[in-house]
């Protein structure tokens, strides 16, 4: 059992606490195990409501299961009944106490637009189900050096505005229907702006998978 | 280790030729790697969590399908679920018949989604037969000592 003051004082890529939100039980201990085997400490909630819960921002002073055990990164399926995780996603952001915390979408929909709004939230990755470990790794490593992307983040996030006004015209999202888990629409499609490389290459939404 | 080798060959075949014939793909793969000395069962347990979200899922689409006015959201959010669920475990064959099913409800298609909940059925009831199977091969296996091969 680790003790709340160790975690916070540890600051290396091993003991990160994360936050994980699904409705679906499969998908909530395959990601509980990746983590685990990822030497994370693992919280794993069925709905945004309970992450919010956990977080205390559900607006009751002592809720259940906050102990002081801070929170490094938050990981949160799309799709949930209830609040979705693109929902949960703009709570957090908006909340003083929390938007520092890393939030990343996982969905198992390739769906552009989807991916750009969370990015524009200020989702830190959109990761396409099902989650491998070599998602994990790569998650872990930027967690590890988040501190001096905070700039780049600002400039992406609006490289991606930019982005979006030249799309406009051209996008009518037929990758949406890709039913494959390989993200397919990786290089295929001519949207140049898309894909050209942001001031943090792992920042970027993770359109394939096996990099 | 006669008889071992001949359970490690016989595992190893069967898991080939579930991922030959569709049924499997590289996610079971991946959670097999995942499993460790400190979660011996977690393929077993994953897949148990993924049997009990079948059926608890074809029951609310046969549900929903009886209705005199069918709500096709309804049944779509559950083929949705069933097509994510499978997708994580590696359930390929389950997962197609997911994507048709969706169609269907997006067309509104009582008929077709009757067709892919039968679909579906059959391709979950065979899914959990096959992996029964394994998981037996394994247990005799490690019941007479051996280790379990790692399929690359």
């Amino acid at each position: 059992m680790v003790v709340a003051g160790e975690v916070l004082q540890s600051g290396s890529s091993q003991e990160l606490h994360v936050l994980a939100v699904d409705d679906s039980y499969v998908d909530r201990k395959v990601i509980e195990k990746l983590l685990k085997i990822s030497s994370c400490q693992v919280t794993a909630v069925e709905s945004g409501a309970r992450a919010l819960q956990f977080l205390g921002l559900d607006g009751e002073k002592g809720s259940v299961g906050f102990n002081g055990l801070k929170v490094n990164l938050i990981m949160t399926d799309y799709s949930m009944p209830g609040m979705t995780g693109y929902e949960l996603l703009k709570k957090i952001k908006r909340s003083a106490a929390f938007r520092e915390i890393p939030v990343v979408i996982m969905s198992s929909e390739n769906i552009l637009t989807r991916i750009d709004s969370c990015l524009e939230e200020g989702a830190e990755e959109f990761l396409v189900k099902p989650v491998k470990l070599s998602d994990i790794k790569r998650l872990m490593e930027d967690c590890v050096t988040r501190g001096e992307t905070e700039e780049q983040e600002g400039r992406r996030v609006h490289k991606r505005k930019l982005e979006d006004d030249n799309l406009n015209s051209s996008s009518s999202s037929p990758l949406s229907s890709s039913p494959s888990t390989t993200a397919s629409f990786g290089c295929d499609i001519s949207i140049p702006e898309l894909l050209s490389s942001p001031p943090h290459p792992s920042k970027r939404a993770k359109l394939h998978d096996g990099d | 280790m006669d008889v071992v080798n001949q359970m490690q060959r016989q595992f190893v075949d069967y898991s080939t030729s579930l991922h030959r014939e569709g049924i499997l793909d590289d996610q079971f793969t991946q959670l097999q790697k995942l499993q460790d000395e400190n979660s011996p069962d977690f393929v077993v347990e994953v897949a148990s969590l993924f049997f009990e979200d079948c059926e608890k899922l074809i029951n609310n689409m046969a549900r929903a399908l009886e209705q005199q006015g069918v709500d096709f959201k309804q049944v779509d959010a559950s083929v949705h679920q069933l097509k994510g669920s499978s997708s994580s475990i590696g359930a390929v064959q389950v997962k197609n018949v997911c994507i048709a099913f969706r169609s269907f409800c997006e067309a509104q298609n009582r008929e077709g989604c009757l067709r892919c909940l039968q679909q579906v059925t059959h391709e979950y009831s065979l899914l959990k037969n096959k992996l029964q199977t394994l998981f037996r091969l394994e247990q005799q296996i490690l019941a007479a000592g051996g280790s379990i091969p790692v399929i690359e």
